[in-house]
């Protein structure tokens, strides 16, 4: 049934007897054209849009947990383009202009809210080192703007102006970026997806992935084995495991990032606002918690938790950007396993066995790209061919040194 | 004002000697010392209490303790507002001031109650699928709306008055919660001798002892609660934490622990921290925190008087108020009997008992009788009335029968949950238990144990057995022997048979599964039907157990009612899974001190005294405060101030402060061998008294760092890093000794604390020298020429190191002396320079004569360029391996259009130039397929009298006079430049040599 | 978490920093290859489980030490300094 107002006000004099399941909960057929390993943000982007975009619809989304499990229910919802290198500002910003548009194409209110994300700077070498990004980002078509300390005094006027041990200088902002409701990303995709005949199917973990001479025929699951033509991996945080079944080594390490809510609050904060003299970013959900993040913890982790330091770490952030805040009580915090790449950005690549492709090593941009590298992945095993965004997502790129660095550390995970 | 009505004339743990006013919603009322604002509250008969979070719904108290759903309050006001404050974990104080929240635009009359009206529109979800159109509307109206409507208390706006510290402690066992399990552990392992810490998060210790009539040994409980808790005081390695709650429990044995150690003053006293925020590293811990109530899903189960029976008997026997004039008792088991029976004590009414089992126990029905109660077995509450206080009840037997009963407090009791919550925090599962019907602690994190009701274990009998054992083998496993076991005391008998009933289907009316969140029985249905069955999804689609109570009271009933919609088990349905912190914790707690100036530690140079006395302007540079520039009265501006600088330095002789410089020192027979292999030069061949410069590649082949390594004997080297990559480097050269080369003879240490470090350059710079360098050393230009680097002494005798290298290109020397004598080194410059006109110049100034020499720093090493990219691809020896040799070769390093340093100037000389900016080439669109490089640094040059620039250029160096703009989209500049050599200033280095 | 250094003690997480995967060597010399020291480089172990990993306690002793731990329970099964360690201890 289509959503709307009007379908939502008739169901509720029916008392809402009428609604079906969001999407089915399918079983396994024994085969199909397309096995898409992980029913996250990614997996069901990819199914929706090879179903929408590329006329495949016989595509199976295989999760071995509940869809949206993993890092697609456990980010910070942000969503953004302000990236400083030309190899990601392109796809990032596609990203975005598939948010925009992505709740009518959906039929499904993703809750996307362009609010702004204020990227804050505190030296003048910051400032132009932002100053670069913005600048790149408008060459590239995207909005970005240096905001002055009285403009942002202006918006935020409860910041440490006074006190600060380092003093708010300016900010980059893009007004176009904000959240979106990570949960309805992926029922959303999901519903849409189903609707175009995907079979979702949940509670199926991958036990292995079936090569014949070189090429991919399968995958074997807890629920029997699957045949299929081309099989795509969208398993951030496992990506290593995962690629291992096949055989393959990727340059990548799986580390926990932090997250946290507050209780719910009285609106307050109506951007997004990433300190720029520590691990630091907020925002304020819909509900009123005050949603924060992060550095990663620094460690290889698969234990979707994380440890004081970092914890302290964030908080200790959170009162040295925003004083008021020591009453505010933090409600929950927990734990994502980042797909950390060797150059911090991320893998969408055919790889050595043929009709097997990876989408991996998203670090902490995974929600955000969630549109496009859905597209990007779809377009990739429709066609074999790299999506013109998404070109430089190469996998040898390591080798070749066409690395993409944003923060220049080199191939150390843990210090993107 | 009202005198207490609800309060009881005798028993409880309130000290009716001890009065405290305060006031709610604006009103004054009076409590006692020993009450919580929930208890006084209710003693003065107020019962609503909170408005709920969609339907704004009137709300009372459910419970006495953490898990309280509704009763949310904004505590005290101004700067000190602490918003969604649980009423019944605040301890009273005299004037308190406590508002309630969420409504407007008072409690009694709220607008937004309305939304109750459109109910059957706002279910669960009913966001995701409208507000779609048109697609800009969500931004301008629909969320506003719904972003005013949402959230719960308001934040305080100012900066939060009240310090917060982090206090660390360790100990052999660490004891969560002081209710009889945990005061048994505590006393047992205390015994032993060894370190014990009990913490518990009320004010007062006992847990439930405190809240139920029971005997412990024949004799009152609170007897052994006295004995008991007068030895543990009396063991001196025991730690009692009261108002201490243990939240989370991290990687081996680290407990998070939160102390509120002023929250129960108005205003916290002099060098008091409001809370402090613990870290407890604790060998073995026990937990023991209890357990907590059910409730039961029924319509109209949320209207204030509806109350969990556990609670009824808390606010009764501990806080010795009557939460109401006529009870009914809803239960499924045998612990709601407690209830009726507490109530009797008192002298209270009870009306009726409705035990949802269809066979009472015969002293339960003698109970009833003797207290006048009427029982309705096998019978359920069906409906409640009343609009913002409980007027009466629908009972409905076995044969539908239905019986309207009046009363104005419904106590409810469906079994206890133990709290578990810990034992999940390292994603353990907790594991359904059939017989108890609730979920008991599954695989247990590494040295926790699970004593008393937390286990499963709800007897008081089991609670101190189990205390008293666990205790016993938490210390001896963290070594400290036991005597032989003395038997646990006897308790009088307790009966805790329960058959729990999660819903009553009525016909009409809400029945709420989560309070706070307005999670109602209908959403539950809807979520199975739309496919979102896994308790996840439930979750996550209704928002069930997502409230600031994080579902304490309403996941257990979600589940069931799942479990019921898909006709699975509850084990089947799932596990709820716990996160930390177990109750909400203040931000301010877990940041400490690390807040304004404190937030990071602040370094000083050396001569920062002198450098303030000399009038600097500071800078902060990661950590460190550095002089920027010295402004003087006769300056114009900043720009003249730092024109001043240079121009005095190249003229005639500056100093600056460079100890922020890293400094390692690097001694064995290995050390040149170690310097060839980590840098990508040579440095076998530097001679004795020498110092060159090095630069040092990450293994991927980019650069990591640069600065001079001096040769101060034949195995001993003094190198020196950037300021910023201090650490990194020292960290570095760690690894690739120990990890990559042990065999090595070298040893190293970072001096960069050690010494004070000035940079004395100019013309007149030996001169200056000469004038407080010991005469015994000779610094002529032939005796010291450039890049010598020596130990000498100054002053009479102190010992220095003197390096004759130059950032700022002109005759320089680096003087470096032990930190102490840093302020005495700049005063005997200083003086000596005075002939010379010696000026103190900043980092603005130095800043300029660097890019004026085409000296690079970390604007420049940013991380993303090569030595290429810098133009010193031929510093490279191809004669040894060294790090990042061979990924420096990869393709893409080696490319000839690779952005490399060059410099630019302004064609018009007038225009200034602007960090960050990129270039585009002349009749290009300011597009990114035309984007050629960026701008790293730029300065205005006094000596040329014009800006010049650093930048990356696409095939720079072969690209020297043309014409490009540097382009500033978001500071709307856009400058023509001329592309030219990064050196603007005496090319050929003839001043260096002076 | 904590770490036993073996020269400090037990000591917290936040004394120490982190390098990852230990089991890598450096092919040393002129006579390495780019594709061994790739190798070397950019692929790392990355096992949901016990994993032989480095770390150096930065604000203790400053040694850099061989940690075997489980990545998915963070248990620490030993930890050695590194220049002492025998390769291959997790497997």
């Amino acid at each position: 049934m289509r959503y709307s107002g009007f379908s939502l006000i008739a169901q509720s004099l029916k008392g809402h007897a009428g609604w079906g399941p969001a999407w089915r909960d399918a079983s396994p057929k024994s085969t199909y054209d397309v096995v898409i390993i992980g029913g996250g943000g990614h997996g069901l982007a990819t199914a929706y849009y090879l179903a929408s975009r590329y006329g495949v619809s016989n595509v199976a989304v295989i999760e071995k947990g509940y869809i949206g499990s993993g890092n697609a229910g456990r980010n910070t919802t942000i969503i953004r383009s302000n990236y400083l290198l030309s190899e990601n500002i392109p796809f990032f910003e596609s990203s975005m202009k598939l948010w925009e548009g992505l709740e009518q194409e959906l039929n499904y209110n993703a809750m996307v809210s362009q609010r702004g994300a204020l990227l804050l700077c505190h030296s003048d070498a910051q400032r132009d080192a932002f100053a670069r990004r913005g600048n790149a980002m408008r060459l590239a078509g995207v909005d970005a703007e240096i905001m002055e300390v009285e403009q942002i005094r202006a918006m935020l006027p409860f910041l440490d102006y006074e006190n600060a041990r380092f003093p708010i200088r300016g900010g980059l902002m893009q007004w176009r970026a904000g959240t979106a409701r990570h949960d309805a990303v992926v029922w959303g995709y999901a519903r849409a997806a189903d609707a175009r005949g995907v079979d979702i199917v949940q509670n199926c973990e991958v036990t292995g992935i079936s090569v014949e001479n070189g090429r991919v025929v399968g995958v074997d699951t807890t629920r029997g084995q699957i045949k299929a033509k081309k099989v795509a991996l969208a398993v951030a945080g496992n990506s290593s495991r995962v690629a291992a079944m096949a055989g393959l080594r990727l340059p990548i390490e799986s580390h926990v990032l932090q997250a946290f809510v507050s209780e719910g609050l009285k609106p307050l904060l109506n951007c997004v606002l990433t300190f720029g003299a520590g691990h630091l970013y907020i925002s304020q959900s819909d509900k009123g918690g005050l949603v924060f993040g992060g550095g990663i913890d620094g460690y290889n982790s698969y234990a979707q938790r994380g440890n004081l330091p970092t914890i302290e770490d964030v908080m200790e952030a959170a009162m040295g950007l925003w004083p008021a805040l020591g009453r505010v009580r933090v409600l929950r915090h927990w734990g994502g396993i980042m797909d950390m790449s060797m150059d911090g950005s991320p893998i969408i690549d055919h790889t050595s066995v043929q009709g097997l492709y990876i989408n991996a090593g998203w670090c902490y941009g995974g929600f955000k790209a969630t549109p496009a590298s859905g597209m990007c992945l779809a377009h990739l095993v429709a066609k074999d061919e790299p999506h013109p965004v998404a070109a430089a997502y190469r996998l040898d790129r390591f080798a070749t040194g066409r690395l993409i660095d944003e923060r220049g550390m080199g191939a150390q995970p843990n210090l993107h | 004002m009202s005198k207490q009505p609800l309060r009881l004339p005798n028993g409880g743990l309130v000290d009716r000697a001890r009065t405290l006013s305060f006031r709610f919603d604006g009103k004054s009322y009076d409590g006692h010392a020993g009450d919580t604002l929930a208890s006084a509250l209710l003693a003065n008969g107020v019962g609503l209490m909170g408005r709920s979070f969609k339907y704004h719904r009137p709300r009372g108290l459910l419970s006495a303790g953490p898990e309280e759903p509704n009763a949310l309050v904004e505590l005290r006001a101004g700067a000190r507002r602490e918003p969604n404050t649980r009423a019944t974990m605040v301890e009273l104080f005299q004037n308190l001031e406590a508002t309630s929240q969420n409504r407007w635009p008072s409690l009694r009359f709220d607008v937004l109650s309305v939304n109750g009206l459109a109910g059957p529109a706002l279910v669960a979800g009913f966001y995701y699928k409208t507000f779609m159109w048109p697609a800009a509307f969500w931004e301008k109206l629909y969320e506003p709306l719904i972003r005013r409507a949402a959230g719960l208390g308001r934040a305080a706006e100012f900066e939060d008055p009240d310090h917060y510290e982090k206090a660390f402690a360790f100990c052999d066992v660490l004891v969560i919660g002081a209710g009889p399990a945990g005061l048994s552990a505590a006393l047992t392992a205390g015994r032993s001798g060894a370190r014990v810490i009990i913490c518990d998060e009320d004010f007062q210790l006992g847990g439930r002892l405190l809240a139920e009539r029971r005997e412990i040994d024949g004799r009152a409980a609170a007897d052994w609660l006295a004995t008991t808790l007068a030895e543990l005081a009396s063991l001196s390695e025991v730690r009692i934490m009261p108002r201490t709650s243990v939240y989370g429990l991290y990687d081996h044995g680290i407990y998070g622990a939160v102390e509120r150690v002023s929250d129960h003053v108005a205003v916290p006293p002099p060098h008091q921290p409001r809370q402090r925020g613990w870290r407890i590293y604790a060998k073995r811990a026990v937990l023991a925190a209890g357990a907590l109530e059910r409730p039961i899903v029924f319509a109209g189960n949320d209207l204030p008087g509806v109350m969990l029976a556990g609670a009824v008997r808390a606010y009764v026997n501990r806080f010795a108020v009557l939460p109401g004039r006529k009870a009914v008792i809803f239960t499924s088991g045998d612990s709601g009997w407690a209830t009726v029976r507490d109530l009797a004590e008192v002298g209270a009414h009870v009306a009726a008992v409705v035990d949802s089992r269809s066979e009472i126990k015969p002293e339960f029905k003698s109970l009833a009788s003797r207290v006048g109660a009427r029982v309705f077995a096998g019978s359920v509450v069906e409906a409640t009335r009343g609009g913002r206080a409980l007027r009466g009840i629908t009972v409905r037997d076995a044969s539908g029968k239905r019986t309207a009963l009046a009363c104005d407090i419904l106590a409810v009791s469906n079994g206890w949950n133990p709290t578990l919550h810990l034992t999940s925090h390292q994603n353990g599962k907790p594991v359904w238990d059939e017989e108890i019907q609730a979920f008991v602690p599954g695989v247990l994190p590494p040295g926790l144990s699970v004593a008393g009701s937390a286990a499963g274990r709800f007897t008081l009998a089991e609670a101190l057995q189990d205390g008293a054992r666990l205790g016993r083998e938490a210390a001896s496993e963290a070594g400290f022997a036991m005597a032989a076991a003395q038997p646990a005391p006897t308790t009088d008998a307790e009966a805790s048979e329960l058959k729990p009933i999660w819903r009553v289907k009525g016909r009409k009316g809400k029945a709420f599964v989560d309070l706070q969140n307005d999670v109602t029985d209908k959403d539950v249905e809807l979520a199975a039907r739309e496919g979102f069955r896994s308790v996840e999804h439930l979750k996550r689609y209704t928002t069930l157990g997502m409230a600031t109570d994080q579902g304490k009271t309403s996941n257990l009933s979600g589940l069931a009612l799942m479990a019921e919609q898909t006709g699975k088990a509850i084990c089947d349905t799932g596990t709820t899974t716990f996160r930390p912190p177990y109750t909400p914790v203040a931000i301010g707690a877990l940041a400490g001190h690390h807040r304004g100036k404190d937030f990071r530690p602040v370094r000083l140079t050396p001569t920062h005294d002198w450098s303030r006395e000399q009038g600097a302007v500071f800078l902060e540079t990661g950590q460190w405060l550095r002089a920027q520039y010295y402004p003087k009265f006769t300056d114009k501006d900043w720009l003249s101030t730092v024109n001043r600088e240079v121009l005095a330095t190249r003229g005639g002789v500056g100093i600056c402060d460079v100890s922020t410089l890293g400094k390692i020192d690097l001694q064995g027979t290995d050390a040149a061998e170690f310097l060839e292999r980590v840098y990508i030069n040579a440095w076998k061949t530097l001679p004795i008294g020498k110092a060159r410069y090095g630069l040092m590649l990450r293994e991927d082949g980019f650069v990591m760092d640069d600065g001079t390594t001096s040769r101060l004997g034949e195995n001993h080297f003094l190198m020196t890093t950037t300021t910023i990559n201090a650490t990194k480097v020292m960290q570095h050269l760690e690894f690739c000794h120990q990890v990559l080369w042990p065999h090595l003879d070298v040893r190293m240490v970072s001096v960069s604390e050690q010494w004070a470090q000035v940079a004395v350059a100019g013309p007149r710079s030996r001169e200056v020298l000469r004038g407080i360098v010991d005469a015994k050393h000779d610094i002529s230009n032939e005796a010291f020429p450039y890049l010598a680097a020596r130990e000498i002494s100054v002053g009479g005798g102190i010992p220095a190191r003197l390096f004759r290298i130059s950032f700022s290109g002109e005759l320089a020397y680096e003087l470096a002396v032990p930190a102490d004598y840093g302020q005495a080194m700049m005063r005997a410059l200083m003086a000596a320079g005075q002939a010379f006109g010696i000026t103190p110049y900043g980092l603005d100034a130095m800043s300029v004569m660097r890019i004026e020499k085409g000296h690079v720093i970390g604007s420049e090493l940013n991380g993303q360029t090569t030595v290429r990219d810098l133009g010193l691809a031929k510093m490279m020896s191809s004669k040894k391996d060294f790090i990042g040799r061979l990924m420096a070769k990869r393709e893409a390093l080696v490319q000839s259009d690779r952005p490399t340093l060059v410099g630019f100037k302004p064609i018009d000389k007038g225009k200034s130039l602007s960090g960050g900016a990129h270039f585009v080439g002349i009749r290009r669109a300011n597009k990114l397929e035309n984007d050629e490089g960026y701008v790293t640094s730029v300065a205005y040059s006094p000596n040329l009298q014009h800006w010049i620039g650093l930048g990356f250029l696409k095939n720079g160096p072969a690209r020297i006079g043309e014409r490009i703009r540097a382009v500033d989209l978001v500071r709307n500049s856009e400058v023509e430049v001329e592309i030219c050599s990064p050196v603007f200033f005496d090319h050929e280095g003839t001043r260096l040599h002076g | 978490m904590r770490i036993a250094c073996p020269h400090c003690g037990l000591r917290d997480l936040q004394e120490f920093t982190y390098l990852g995967d230990a089991s890598p060597s450096r092919p040393d010399g002129l006579a390495a290859t780019e594709s061994a020291m790739f190798d070397y480089v950019y692929l790392r172990e990355n096992p949901r489980g016990l994993l032989e990993e480095l770390w150096f306690h930065n604000a203790g002793c400053r040694a850099w030490l061989a940690v075997c731990r489980d990545t998915l329970t963070h248990t620490i099964q030993s930890v050695v300094p590194a220049n002492k360690r025998k390769k291959g201890a997790a497997a």
